[in-house]
């Protein structure tokens, strides 16, 4: 039995291809679960998956004029970012209005260039991914990504905290509001770029929020928080790999099946627990004494 | 400027076009707590955010030391965020502290012993958002502490506090005092600013500062608050009707 367990378990790593995806989705699980708590506080998690969609027509004239992926990317979140913010000028259009607008718009454009019959890549694997085919250079990009978000996420730790705290008297304190915000905000493009062509432009999202969306229930400081939502992310996305090897289902769907199933009980965990860790045993969770 | 940690002139300061606040004119000394008594809409916010430097003075000089701490109200902090009353605390080093470092161990210890000053030494771990009013709005005053600011702004600290909580900020504040500092304190209860050292009443202008004696006259606050203002049967007393609504200082 045990031998049959330990088997089933091994037998996926003995491929060099789903070796290459279990090493993918650790490290984009590392980068997407810590740096995903701050996208739930923040309350980036729409504009996050807005990006992701909007960015799909430069994905898609890259692979039409065989431009690397990510430089595609790139030129769709900046055509994305001023498109939603020349529609957010719009007097009759609210931001929310504007964003879906665009986004709208975006991805819809970019579904029409990637079904044109020139273009080599296929709309499924620009839109869900191909976490099982990447590439040398896909995971020097995600270890230099994990690397990066996560060095900055350490030094700008008390930064962030402040502003998600108190921002308006961030500048009282020493902390410009807007540069803690632009940081944040590079490094979340940062991510979408390198993320998105492994878990594809619609599931990428999943592993930015997801993750920290269940950490959340669970959890009750940031630090914890971002060490959980970055093991959940990883214990979901190598079960993700694992249901795609046995159920034969796709593998960004299978990750993010997991990271839904990870929510739900994360969820009942949270209720049923009081949402405790985090806190230090013993010490009672409220204190109505003045 | 002599001995003062805080000298305004002649201060004007809005948000573009007209000023809402003008002939602003008083010092803040070690050891004084200033009560600023205003309706609301009166500039009590717009001076505040002049003298943390958001605003700039349409007229008018103002020398501040560099650093000011700020002690908002806990009403408006965010209670969901995942921090401890340490974390809190901790928000003060930012200011003296490079991008690139994080708060050492001596900074950790700064930020507890502003905790235990404070009377919180025993909730050094609890989370912000679990304490209750007057337990928040003294570890905001603690992130002051370890801001290590000679001049505080407190917003309405005394808003939503049940008297017990009260009591102890009060002795909180005169701790503060009698350790050099000078606290500005925006408040809407008149009775309370006459056990305080100095009075500044703003009504989109300076109406009147100086002692509480010479300050809180009937005709004083009446100019401060107009209408708002009940006058009491006996005496040259005069009350506010409860006030929870805030100064935004907008035009």
């Amino acid at each position: 039995m045990l031998a049959t367990v330990w088997h089933s378990l091994v037998e996926p790593w003995q491929q060099s291809i789903d070796r290459r995806a279990f090493l993918e989705v650790v490290l984009l699980g590392l980068t997407g679960g810590a740096l995903g708590c701050w996208i739930v506080f923040y309350n980036l998690s729409y504009s996050t998956e807005s990006l992701a969609h909007a960015l799909l027509p430069g994905l898609v004239l890259a692979a039409l004029t065989g431009l690397p992926l990510i430089l595609g990317g790139a030129a769709g979140l900046v055509v994305a970012a001023l498109a939603i913010a020349a529609a957010a000028r719009t007097p009759v259009l609210g931001r929310d209005t504007a964003v879906a607008v665009v986004v709208t718009a975006f991805l819809g454009l970019g579904a029409l260039l990637a079904l044109s019959p020139s273009t080599p890549a296929g709309l499924g694997e620009l839109l869900f991914g191909d976490v099982l085919g990447v590439s040398d250079t896909d995971l020097l990009l995600a270890g230099g990504l994990a690397v990066v978000v996560l060095a900055a996420l350490t030094l700008l730790h008390g930064r962030l905290l402040l502003v998600g705290f108190d921002r308006l008297n961030a500048s009282a304190l020493g902390v410009r509001a807007g540069t803690v915000d632009v940081a944040l905000l590079l490094l979340i493009a940062g991510a979408l770029l390198v993320a998105v062509q492994g878990l594809g432009n619609l599931l990428v999202v999943a592993v930015l929020v997801g993750p920290a969306a269940c950490a959340r229930a669970v959890t009750r400081r940031m630090s914890t928080m971002m060490l959980a939502a970055a093991a959940i992310a990883v214990g979901a996305g190598i079960g993700g790999i694992y249901l795609s090897y046995y159920a034969g289902t796709a593998a960004g769907a299978s990750i993010a099946a997991v990271m839904v199933g990870a929510y739900a009980v994360a969820l009942a965990l949270g209720a049923s627990s009081g949402r405790s860790l985090g806190t230090r045993r013993g010490a009672p969770r409220r204190a109505p004494r003045p | 400027m002599t001995d003062a940690l805080l000298e305004v002139a002649d201060l004007a300061a809005g948000y573009g076009g007209e000023p809402v606040l003008r002939d602003v004119a008083f010092t803040a000394r070690p050891g004084q707590r200033i009560a600023v008594l205003g309706p609301n809409g009166g500039g009590k916010t717009t001076l505040f955010r002049a003298l943390l430097g958001e605003l700039t003075p349409s007229a008018g000089t103002l020398e501040r030391p560099a650093r000011i701490g700020v002690v908002p109200q806990t009403e408006r902090s965010r209670l969901d965020f995942p921090v401890s009353a340490l974390d809190v605390a901790l928000m003060g080093t930012l200011s003296t502290l490079p991008w690139w470092r994080r708060p050492s161990r001596a900074d950790r210890a700064r930020a507890r012993q502003a905790l235990a000053d404070v009377g919180l030494a025993e909730r050094v771990d609890a989370t912000f958002g679990d304490l209750s009013g007057g337990q928040r709005q003294r570890v905001l005053v603690a992130r002051a502490l370890v801001q290590d600011a000679p001049v505080l702004l407190l917003d309405e600290p005394y808003v939503g506090l049940d008297t017990p909580s009260a009591a102890l900020l009060d002795r909180l504040l005169l701790d503060l005092a009698a350790s050099g500092r000078a606290l500005l304190i925006a408040t809407h209860d008149v009775e309370q600013a006459r056990d305080w050292e100095r009075v500044l009443c703003l009504n989109r202008r300076q109406i009147a500062f100086g002692a509480p004696d010479d300050v809180l006259t009937r005709e004083t606050l009446a100019l401060t608050y107009g209408t708002e203002l009940v006058e009491l049967p006996a005496g040259d007393r005069c009350v506010l009707p409860g006030h929870h609504a805030h100064d935004h200082g907008a035009a």
